[in-house]
């Protein structure tokens, strides 16, 4: 599946879909849905992975930009990451700095 | 008045408009300009990524661009003359994806091996500085023998996010160091790890290393290495043999990929920084066994990966005919003392400090450090003095493995510039043999007890200095010390002639593993009291890896080219020898709870308040009364006083006695202070759970005047 990044900001939440394989060739794409974020002030940042299904450094490296670029008073909450997307995230440990859930809920 | 520019928001967009990141060349279909010559190697600049490598006798130079894992280069780019200084080629290569290039040199110049020349422009070279290495992605998956290009440079971000993450400053007198491969301590089947084998996998174990109560994990080489160098198979049982223990680097910038769960993704910096940071949130330190003496070219046999073809003459000690001088063993030795080697020392050791968070270093065979560019031992080495004073490298621990393979032995004697440690090889030898119950050993005990003011005090340096040690990577663990009369290296393939002859072991009555109860009490017995003597020494302590569970080689004292069970960790072994870690943490936490252990001057320095007694005092089976002849195997001793520590003052009263006689000893005790009383702490002549007690539980001795200590045992009272 060709990579997706939707966005949509609700009450301060950024809610952002990734569908596909998220590589170097798109990471940018997924780079400038987080500065669109940060640009409409989000507070949270709800990533939802069902639908993405593979996770390379270059769309990792755009998870620290989110982290960086939000500031650390923002959570970052990856919803429904699995299989090789989870395993990415827990072997880079990754998955310490953000919230790991399948399903949202406010932490 | 005129109000000055706002800064942009974006820093990078605003330096991307900068002229001095704008494209000036076009080569090869490159967008290029003449880049910065420092700092070396490849670095992110706005919009393009800056290549510099020195060499100080090629008469040029090509960079090598692939796409990462490609067979053929994606593009050479020779570097124009105008784009040289001195001796330095920097060019800035613009719209590279960075994600996914790899990128090597060829150099030109004079094949001369007399004159010390080896340039060959067949060979594609990897950047000295490279911050990542690709080709060796997975551990142990076997290499393409006949790729061109098999160590590559990748380029690397520094955008993680530490938080607030800082190296941890432990004043070395506290520190309890556990020396670990990174490999070998989580790929046994038994370590449950998810991802065994890996920096990963050590995260999941920190609450172990916590519980034992360790505060510096020093790993072996973690820098990038290839497993597969000189691979050979084991001619009787057909084993495959590696260079398991890493102890030969290929680049000295870059963490071994296939040390990485995520190694095949190229992610081994972020997985690496992850474990570091893991590790401090929980007061752990990490420390590296980093390898300065050789690199992984060998002799001029070897292959041709990066110094030999950039600047043989530069980088490494030579013949006057040319060939390698061989200090380390392995067949070159790095010219340290050069001026231009000396700075890729600095260079490194500053990046892992800085960009890893890395607490101190510990250096392979450092002797050879000192040496110059003859190999002579230099009175004032530069190297090592410019390490001591450097400020980025201003709070790290310093450690000499104060020897080398050319004879050069400066335990004691190494330049240390107020800052340099020493793995304490006397410590080791001494100590081995007084538990061995060799006569006229107390005497040399009695120094290494506290922490070798023979070996430091000299010239002021303190007990700190010393980092104490029974076993090490290197030799027999502490459970083969007393299982082993001699060396079984013969799965190393080489006869059983490799490894260190003289162990100053003793296998307890019977040559390796046995059912015979008495023997395995006995041992038992024995690393119980080699943990004490080294938890009770002034120094610092520093614990094998598995030593606190009787980790065992078979016999054999130097396992490094096994990946196997002869080295993995069994962590089996918690519960099969669960004694014995219940035993050596609770050690450390008497050391952890009693701060006379852990002084940082010599306790014959003087710098106490007065007391009632001496800050030290020596006493036999009688108190007071040390036996110091030539047949006598037994020395006790107290500490006690009021000490200034570096923020309080503070009393502590401990009583040692050590029996290394082959009978039962009873010992008249000293009187504690005041009305303090004798309460046990540790007695190895008992078995658990009376050989050792918790902080705050230890019984009160019923008997306040004398002891009866077994056979071969040790004892630790505490006057409260």
């Amino acid at each position: 599946m060709a990579f997706q990044s939707t966005m949509e900001v609700v009450n301060g939440v950024a809610n952002i879909t990734l569908k596909g394989e998220l590589d170097a060739s798109v990471a940018g794409i997924f780079k400038e849905t987080i500065e669109q974020a940060a640009a409409q002030n989000a507070q949270r940042l709800v990533l939802n992975m069902h639908e993405l299904e593979f996770l390379a450094s270059a769309g990792l490296r755009v998870l620290i930009f989110a982290k960086q670029k939000m500031g650390s008073g923002v959570p970052i909450y990856v919803i429904g990451s699995q299989g090789p997307v989870l395993s990415t995230l827990e072997m880079s440990g990754f998955h310490q700095s953000v919230y790991i859930q399948d399903s949202y809920q406010e932490g | 008045m005129t109000q000055p520019t706002p800064l942009s928001a974006e820093p990078a967009g605003g330096l991307d408009r900068r002229i001095d990141f704008y494209p000036t060349h076009t080569l090869a279909g490159f967008r290029v300009r003449p880049g910065k010559s420092f700092p070396f190697g490849a670095t992110l600049v706005p919009g393009g990524v800056n290549f510099s490598v020195f060499s100080s006798h090629a008469v040029s130079c090509t960079l090598v661009l692939f796409e990462k894992g490609e067979r053929e280069p994606l593009v050479e780019i020779p570097f124009p003359d105008s784009f040289r200084i001195g001796h330095v080629w920097s060019m800035i290569v613009f719209d590279l994806d960075c994600e996914r290039i790899e990128y090597g040199f060829r150099m030109d110049g004079p094949f001369d091996p007399a004159a010390g020349h080896r340039f060959d422009r067949s060979k594609i070279l990897l950047d000295p500085y490279a911050k990542a290495i690709g080709g060796r992605d997975v551990w142990g998956a076997a290499p393409d023998w006949d790729e061109p290009f098999p160590h590559r440079g990748r380029l690397v971000f520094e955008d993680f996010d530490w938080e607030d993450d800082r190296p941890l400053e432990i004043p070395m007198e506290e520190l309890v160091i556990y020396e670990a491969h990174v490999r070998s301590f989580t790929r046994h089947p038994s370590s449950g790890s998810k991802y065994p084998g890996t920096y990963a996998a050590i995260r999941e174990k920190i609450p172990y290393l916590k519980e034992l109560g360790i505060n510096c994990l020093e790993l072996m080489p973690v820098f990038e290495f290839d497993e597969f160098e000189n691979s050979r198979t084991n001619g009787e049982t057909g084993q495959t043999l590696y260079n398991y223990w890493g102890y030969s680097t290929v680049g000295f910038f870059a963490p071994k990929a296939g040390f990485a769960a995520t190694g095949r993704f190229g992610m081994q910096v972020d997985e690496f920084k992850t474990m570091v940071k893991e590790l401090h949130k929980n007061g752990i330190e990490v420390i590296l066994d980093v390898v300065f003496n050789h690199t992984a070219e060998g002799n001029e046999h070897g292959p041709t990966i990066s110094f030999r073809g950039i600047d043989n003459r530069t980088y490494y000690m030579l013949t006057p005919q040319g060939y390698y001088f061989n200090f380390s063993g392995c067949g070159n030795t790095l010219n340290c003392n050069n001026p231009i080697v000396r700075n890729i020392v600095l260079d490194c050791l500053r990046y892992w400090a800085a960009e890893y968070h890395i607490d101190g270093f510990r250096f392979d065979l450092a002797a050879i450090l000192g040496r110059d560019p003859w190999g002579a031992p230099l009175p004032n080495p530069p190297l090592l003095e410019t390490l001591a004073f450097d400020p980025v490298l201003g709070k790290c621990k310093l450690i000499a493995e104060a020897w080398d393979a050319g004879g050069l032995y400066q335990v004691g004697s190494f330049p240390a510039y107020g800052r340099w440690a020493e793995w304490n090889g006397k410590f080791r030898d001494d100590v081995r043999r007084f538990l061995r119950s060799d006569a006229g050993m107390v005497g040399a005990i009695a120094q290494r007890l506290q922490g070798s003011p023979d070996l430091y005090g000299w010239n002021g340096r303190g007990p700190t200095a010393s980092i104490n040690f029974i076993t090490c990577h290197d030799g027999f663990t502490l459970y083969d010390l007393f299982a082993y009369d001699g060396k079984h290296n013969e799965a190393n393939g080489e006869g059983n002639r490799d490894g260190e002859s003289e162990n100053r072991s003793w296998n307890c009555g019977w040559e390796g593993e046995t059912a015979d109860p008495g023997v395995n009490a006995l041992r038992r017995r024995l690393i119980k009291n080699a943990l004490t003597l080294l938890l009770v020494s002034h120094g610092v302590p520093m614990i094998l890896m598995g030593d606190e569970i009787g980790r065992s080689q078979g016999g054999n004292n130097n396992a490094y080219c096994h990946d196997s069970e002869l080295n993995w960790l069994d962590w089996g072994l918690v519960e099969k020898h669960g004694e014995l870690f219940r035993f050596a943490r609770q050690l450390i936490a008497l050391r952890r709870n009693h701060p006379v252990l852990r002084l940082n001057r010599h306790i014959c320095d003087g710098y106490h308040e007065p007391g009632p007694h001496a800050d030290i005092s020596w006493h036999g089976v009688t108190p007071w009364q040390a036996d110091w002849s030539e047949g006598s195997r037994v020395i006790a001793f107290m500490l006690c006083g009021q000490h200034s520590g570096a923020d309080q003052q503070w009393e502590d009263c401990i009583y040692v006695a050590l029996n290394a006689y082959w009978e039962p000893l009873t010992f008249g005790l000293p009187l504690p202070p005041g009305d303090r009383r004798w309460h046990v702490a540790v007695n190895t002549g008992m078995t658990a759970p009376e050989d050792s007690f918790a902080p705050g539980e230890e019984p009160v001795l019923a008997d306040q005047h004398s002891f009866q200590l077994a056979s071969r045992a040790c004892a630790v009272l505490i006057g409260r």
